[in-house]
């Protein structure tokens, strides 16, 4: 009899990321050089409107050591970039180009670029570019009227609607109506890495190649070629090291595109590390949205209808996410609960701020926010416990697959699976909530401002359509793993190797997992969504197995047994029947089938996964709050996560995504807020006016990783983990703090700054009943 | 531009004779001219602490220092943690306790956390925490570095 098999999923093994990354080998953009390189930078728009009269760069181009100095007509063979996901028609328009032709619209938008022999000469051309305006005045407010973006083209770029039922009559008949005016501020990612872009033209092969790809290397690379008028297959890009995600990096950006048009005209390398102050104005923005939400409900508390109507503010152009955030938003507020009427209508309206895009838990920070704001004021209505209001709400396990009638991303939404109330009940037991209140109730009285409060929502995760991996053993036995997926830091390739460990019958250890690169395989759809865990992987465990079977099916002929009676054990093929009987390891396996002939040659299988729908994981937190009177200042005391994802591969990288995640959410809910003066001047643009948080500011997470609800879509019964973390901070946090001043719905607009929060105690003084 | 200086910067036991620019920053003469990309740059204004590195003893910023006022200096980089395939306790805790996810501000972590350490190894935990809030990571949530920080801080005080 064999030894016994080693299982790799769902243990918290250590990533194979790390040794390169702690000892300094990691190899991030700017980590990337190639002889006789050329120096990008960027020169910038300083004005929030206005239009160009006038563009001097003989000055710069005249520097000792300047190359040549582009404006937007070098670029104007290069059409704007154009959308990714959420297409929809009559958008065209509103996309960038990668140099302002006549209007500038925003502070940092690219207007000329400089190549030089070095970073620092660019640095100094770039300052002598002049630029002579007409200043127009900025919109600022996605609130007021919309405006002439351009000739006949409104600064409404689009109003998505989603809905079903007829909530007007369910608004007529309703018991009451609660209704809410709820604000997000303007946030982002702000990943450590800033971009960068490197791009090489290799002549005698007629190949453009592009490092520092991320995210989506495949359609980046697709779209390039495009533009640029190649054939794709003469473009590659590669990833390195990724310096934090989020949403933000790896959309095809205008600088990706400048540097590959001049590495192809200069017939030299080109380098582009964009530096801190460009990345708060220059790469996306996300979260900013304003909401005036209804909802109808009967004399119990239960939920008849919602209606939202919300705005969207873009910033100044449509990049590669067109209408996702607001579509997201749109189609994921119903969250957890039975809405049996609802309608949307999300105004997409473009300002003269930094363009946005999404960031992690697009569209559902904010809808979490504004839909547990609405379940919070229900229970205050009618008074209510806010956990009851909430449970006479939410959709039973009996009524799973649930079909919610409404679209996003291309598919339609049905909720897979999933207990609610369930993982509600042991988030409650986790923390002695009877008893906590009471504790809570008890330091009020004797005059601390505390409180706890809770959110619950339901994520998405794993979009389809497709994903593709390859895997090969060569000669010696080490295994490799090919995707189109994209690591963004995440620990993808731990998790992919797991996966392929357990399916194939190898040491997770002993496989490489290649990814990034577009010159590896043909297909790939890259990291976001949180899709790479289910779709990369579920492809990872089909192409395991046929790889396994093949790798069987060969050693039954070679080793002249039964192959039912044959297993891959730790990486040798062993008869289940006899404790020594003949065996061979997968090197020798790969070494017999190389060159047999056959049309598929050598130890090599691929996997293709297709899902036509998205798994949802679902999740509740719960804040504990300290609010400091005399400053204004937010403590969290306590923070406690739980959320059912399905079938955790890596438990550690899972509360690891979690924490890093609440994190993020929390600094979108206390802490980051992107803002503008009345000009459209942004006034952070440094680390010392956007306040990303410290180890003082981050609170510790209980995080309670639950499988009750695995996936029926895919045979792992996977959901995605990684923005569960950062989905309901905002919601939870505000719950907390209206608590903590008994002031219910008090908090209606976040960041809550401490401005912010030591006027909602002005109010509480000067209202003490309430 | 003023002309530009020659200075030896002392990387981790190895002279590197460089020729820089007066402007130019530590950070940009330790990647561009010694080649030691391990040290990264995430803010150039002295917030994000990617940076750091170690200057006869203490965690420095590398982007608010001139290459030149570091001449003659000796200068620590991560490349200079391990020794062979052999990682210092701080490097295996980082590992173990899942202290990084996209690796990026590591480095800067690292570099502080060994100064701190060499120069106060009975530093209290609250302290620690003062100490890690220098720098800025924005995928862990620190907890994870702060387990790890805290494991090593106990396991060199074991062993020493």
């Amino acid at each position: 009899m064999a030894g016994a098999k080693q299982r790799f999923i769902g243990r918290s093994v250590q990533r194979l990321e790390d040794r390169p990354l702690v000892t300094g080998a990691g190899r991030f953009a700017a980590d990337i050089s190639f002889p006789d390189q050329l120096h990008m930078r960027v020169v910038r728009s300083a004005y929030a409107h206005a239009r160009i009269l006038a563009l001097r760069t003989d000055e710069a181009a005249a520097l000792p050591g300047v190359h040549a100095v582009w404006t937007a007509a070098d670029v104007a063979h290069i059409p704007p970039i154009d959308f990714r996901l959420t297409k929809v028609a009559g958008l065209e328009p509103y996309r960038q180009h990668v140099l302002a032709t006549d209007r500038l619209r925003y502070v940092g938008e690219p207007v000329a670029a400089v190549f030089a022999e070095s970073a620092y000469l660019a640095e100094d051309a770039a300052e002598l570019v002049t630029i002579e305006v007409e200043e127009l005045p900025p919109l600022l407010d996605a609130r007021g009227e919309p405006q002439e973006f351009a000739d006949g083209l409104s600064t409404e770029a689009a109003v998505v609607r989603k809905g079903y039922g007829d909530v007007d009559e369910a608004f007529r008949a309703a018991h009451a109506v609660v209704e809410l005016d709820l604000a997000i501020g303007r946030h982002s990612g702000v990943p450590m890495e800033t971009r960068g872009a490197i791009a090489r033209h290799d002549r005698p092969r007629d190949l453009l190649e592009l490092f520092g790809a991320a995210k989506v290397p495949h359609w980046n690379r697709d779209r390039i070629a495009r533009m640029l008028g190649r054939e794709a297959s003469s473009v590659q890009l590669y990833e390195g090291h990724v310096g934090g995600g989020f949403g933000v990096r790896g959309e095809l950006y205008p600088e990706d595109v400048l540097v590959c048009a001049a590495a192809l005209a200069f017939a030299r390398p080109v380098k582009w590390i964009e530096d801190r102050r460009e990345h708060l104005i220059a790469t996306n923005h996300s979260r900013q949205q304003a909401h005036r939400a209804r909802a109808a409900i009967d004399a119990d508390g239960r939920i008849l209808a919602i209606d939202d109507a919300f705005f969207h503010d873009q910033g100044a152009y449509l990049r590669t996410h067109a209408v996702t955030v607001p579509d997201l938003a749109a189609a994921m507020l119903p969250g957890p609960y039975r809405v049996p009427a609802y309608r949307a209508a999300g105004r997409v309206r473009l300002t003269n701020k930094t363009p946005c895009g999404t960031y992690r838990a697009p569209g559902r920070f904010e809808s979490t926010f504004v839909r547990e704001r609405l379940l919070d004021a229900i229970a205050a209505r009618l008074n209510l416990d806010p956990i009851e209001a909430r449970r006479r709400n939410l959709i039973a396990p009996s009524e799973m697959p649930y079909r919610r009638n409404l679209d996003t991303l291309g598919t339609e939404v049905v909720l897979d699976s999933g207990d609610y109330a369930g993982l509600l009940d042991k988030t409650l037991a986790h923390l002695g909530w009877p008893a906590l209140q009471q504790r809570l109730a008890q330091r009020r009285a004797a005059g601390e401002c505390v409180g706890a409060g809770l959110a619950m929502f339901v994520e998405k995760s794993g979009l389809g359509p497709r994903d593709n991996v390859r895997i090969s053993v060569d000669g010696d036995g080490a295994v490799e793993v090919v995707t189109g997926a994209a690591s963004v830091g995440q620990g993808i390739e731990t998790a992919v190797a797991q996966i392929c460990a357990d399916a194939l019958g190898v040491d997770y250890a002993n496989i490489r997992v290649v990814h990034g690169q577009t010159d590896r395989i043909d297909f790939g759809m890259g990291a976001f969504a949180s899709r790479v865990t289910v779709m990369t992987g579920e492809a990872t465990r089909i192409a395991a197995e046929n790889l396994r079977a093949k790798a069987i099916a060969a050693a039954a002929e070679l080793l002249q047994a039964p192959a039912e009676r044959l297993d891959v054990i730790d990486g040798r093929v062993v008869r289940t029947d006899q404790t020594d009987g003949p065996s061979m390891t997968l090197g020798e396996l790969a070494r017999a089938l190389a060159g047999s002939g056959e049309t598929n040659t050598g130890l090599c299988a691929d996997g293709w996964f297709h899902s036509d729908h998205m798994a949802y994981p679902y999740g509740v937190h719960v804040a504990v709050v300290a609010v400091d009177r005399a400053t204004g200042g937010v403590a969290i005391e306590r923070y406690v996560v739980a959320y059912d994802i399905g079938r955790a591969v890596n438990p550690m990288l899972i509360d690891g995504q979690i924490v890093g995640g609440v994190l993020q959410g929390l600094a979108g809910t206390l802490y980051e807020d992107f803002r503008y003066d009345e000009r459209g001047e942004p006034l952070c643009v440094t680390f010392a006016d956007y306040l990303l948080p410290t180890a003082r500011e981050a609170p510790a997470v209980d995080v309670i990783i639950c499988e009750d609800a695995p996936s029926p879509l895919n045979a792992l019964g996977l959901k995605g983990a990684g923005e569960g973390g950062a989905n309901a901070v905002g919601a939870a946090v505000a719950a907390a703090i209206d608590a903590a001043l008994g002031l219910p719905g008090a908090v209606t607009e976040l960041p809550v700054t401490p401005q912010r929060l030591r006027e909602m105690l002005r109010r509480t003084r000067s209202n003490p009943s309430s | 531009m003023s002309g530009k200086r020659d200075i030896v910067l002392n990387v981790n036991g190895r002279d590197h004779a460089i020729r820089v620019e007066p402007r130019r920053t530590l950070v940009d003469a330790i990647r561009e001219d010694c080649g030691l990309t391990g040290t990264h740059i995430g803010c150039e204004h002295g917030v994000c602490g990617a940076c750091t590195v170690l200057v006869d003893g203490g965690p420095v910023r590398a982007c608010l220092m001139f290459a030149v006022q570091a001449d003659g200096k000796a200068i620590r980089t991560v490349e200079g943690l391990a020794s062979g395939d052999e990682l210092t306790v701080l490097q295996r805790a980082f590992m173990e306790h899942h202290g990084l996810q996209c690796g990026f501000c590591t480095p800067g972590f690292l570099m502080l956390v060994t100064g701190v350490l060499e120069r106060e190894p009975d530093i209290g935990d609250d302290e620690l925490i003062d100490v890690l809030a220098s720098n800025l990571c924005r995928c862990t949530g620190y907890q994870n570095i702060i387990k790890a920080v805290r494991a090593a801080a106990r396991e060199l005080r074991a062993g020493a």
